[in-house]
């Protein structure tokens, strides 16, 4: 495997020194490492929220309708990410369609005020101000979330499928509401899903460079770009991989809780049965 | 008067509107970018804001564009010969895995996953560096300069390879093979008349998924990919920079009808292989 050669790198230039760890973890490049991380802990938040009802109708529709919907979101999953974030510029940018589409209603609206003689007054505004959906943290959170939605999707589909129907009339039998029925028989039963959709959604949006990079400002950088950064213009490769390290670090505590919290799991289900 | 009984339980999600509602949303949102992509390649004008009629002047002026053709036949050519390297990769892999039981094996798995899980941009840094360590020589010739590319697209894609073809290989019974072995085949006719024909379904799938993955693969090529060995989506990627035009709609059509295409060919064969493993 090509893994072990990457320290060998470091070791040629600089001899097991930490000097670029260290660089890492203070100033500039730590704020956006931790801004990375905040920005993709929003994302697989709001990708749960989305992903949790969709998952759900996808699972009680009928079979017909679920393979059609299942193609449909698996679709732009094979089409290229590089074409699916440009696509988005062209509906996000200041003269794109979102703000067009804004604007025209605007006029409409202004149009039909000025037949009950109010356009004067200025109720929605002098003009029209398009808003900036381009460059900045929104359309970052928002392309990653477009992106990587149906990762969150799929997994919890996959569980919910499993799950025994009369289990939950057994619930609404025995008096429970949607509510507790969501909370204490459906969140339990889905979490393994769950799980594994924030690993597949948050460690990818950690290490993506194409999104903020064409999405997003200067303000917006995450650690994919200094990583790429430091390959292409900078010309620092050991600093560069020392960030990246620290990237496959992340990933590989990440998986390691979710295996030992899965150990925990099952022999907590065992003592639960026995 | 017939009654009709209607049966309502609380279990049926599928009637709840609001769910209804937020799939509906969510699907419109998913689509709506792609959509207007593929709508606006045929839209005849430069700015590419208002729709001003219908055209393929585009498509057109792409087969002109040399520098186009140069990267799409790059990226065939990666995407022909990686497919075919990490489909063998993934096979061996996979029967190795299957059959055998060896030293370290459990950590082999995981090793074999590990290509999947870490973030693309550390998979495209790695190969980046590990031909930067290893002296890998710079072609000037020209299949040669895609040399590179091909080596670090098969080692991210034969994993995916071997993991479809080990999950058809787990429904063959080994009592099969045993009265293979035990009719007189040797080990070679076992693989040529058993295994092959049993997983050639998975095979074609995956050798398709190969395919769409090479093709569509812009963070790995970026990195390892040099002045001469310009692909598709890193062409693109170096449009997109200068901001939107309507040939990068039109390629990126194209490019997602080819993807598409090979998709529902990979989806209907895997579909077959597990209809044909229920009967």
């Amino acid at each position: 495997m090509s893994y072990g050669q990457k320290v060998d790198i470091i070791d040629i230039d600089y001899s097991w020194s930490f000097i670029n760890y260290a660089r890492a973890t203070d100033g500039v490049y730590f704020i956006t490492l931790f801004k990375s991380v905040i920005i993709s802990l929003i994302t697989t938040f709001l990708c749960l929220l989305i992903a949790i009802p969709v998952a759900f109708y996808i699972s009680f529709s009928s079979v017909r309708v679920k393979s059609i919907l299942l193609v449909s979101i698996l679709l732009p999953l094979w089409t290229n990410l590089l074409i699916r974030t440009y696509s988005l510029i062209a509906l996000l940018r200041t003269k794109g369609h979102i703000n067009n589409a804004l604007e025209n209603l605007w006029e409409s609206a202004n149009y039909l005020l000025s037949f009950f003689r109010l356009a004067n007054h200025n109720f929605i505004g002098e003009s029209f101000t398009p808003l900036s959906l381009m460059h900045n943290n929104f359309s970052v959170i928002f392309g990653l979330i477009y992106i990587y939605v149906p990762f969150m999707i799929i997994p919890i589909y996959l569980v919910l499928e499993k799950i025994d129907r009369n289990i939950l009339e057994a619930s609404y039998d025995l008096g429970a509401n949607h509510k507790i029925t969501f909370f204490k028989i459906i969140m339990p039963n889905i979490s393994v899903g769950i799980t594994s959709g924030i690993i597949l959604v948050f460690i990818p949006c950690l290490g993506s460079f194409i999104i903020p990079e064409l999405l997003g400002g200067a303000d917006s950088q995450m650690i994919g770009n200094i990583i790429e950064r430091q390959f292409k213009s900078a010309n620092d490769w050991p600093f560069g991989s020392a960030l990246s390290f620290i990237l496959i670090y992340i990933t590989i505590i990440i998986l390691g809780v979710r295996y030992v919290y899965s150990k925990l799991y099952s022999r907590l289900y065992q003592r639960g049965v026995s | 008067m017939k009654k009709r009984v209607q049966h309502y339980t609380p279990v049926n999600y599928a009637k709840n509107n609001t769910l209804k509602i937020i799939t509906f949303i969510f699907l419109v949102i998913l689509y709506l970018p792609i959509i207007n992509l593929i709508m606006f390649s045929f839209n005849d004008s430069k700015r590419n804001i208002v729709w001003r009629g219908f055209t393929s002047k585009y498509y057109e002026k792409l087969f002109e564009n040399e520098m186009l053709f140069l990267a799409f036949s790059n990226s065939m050519t990666i995407a022909i010969t990686s497919t075919i390297i990490s489909t063998f990769l993934g096979i061996t892999t996979a029967i190795a895995l299957w059959k055998f039981n060896f030293y370290l094996k459990k950590y082999y798995d995981v090793a074999l996953l590990f290509p999947i899980i870490i973030p693309e941009i550390c998979m495209g840094i790695s190969m980046l560096v590990f031909f930067n360590y290893i002296n890998w020589p710079n072609f000037q010739l020209w299949p040669f300069t895609l040399s590179s590319i091909i080596i670090a697209h098969v080692s991210f894609i034969f994993p995916f390879v071997a993991i479809i073809i080990r999950a058809r290989l787990s429904m063959l019974n080994n009592e099969i093979l045993e009265a293979g072995q035990d009719l007189g085949a040797s080990k070679y006719q076992v693989i040529r008349k058993i295994i092959i024909p049993f997983m050639s379904p998975a095979l074609v799938a995956s050798a398709l998924l190969a395919f769409t993955l090479s093709l569509d693969d812009f963070v790995v090529t970026f990195f390892t990919s040099g002045p001469n060995s310009v692909t598709l989506p890193v062409k693109i990627y170096s449009m997109v920079r200068f901001g939107i035009s309507p040939e990068i709609n039109a390629i990126s059509t194209l490019l997602i009808l080819i993807i598409i295409i090979c998709t529902y060919f990979a989806i209907r064969f895997l579909s077959k292989s597990n209809r044909e493993f229920m009967k």
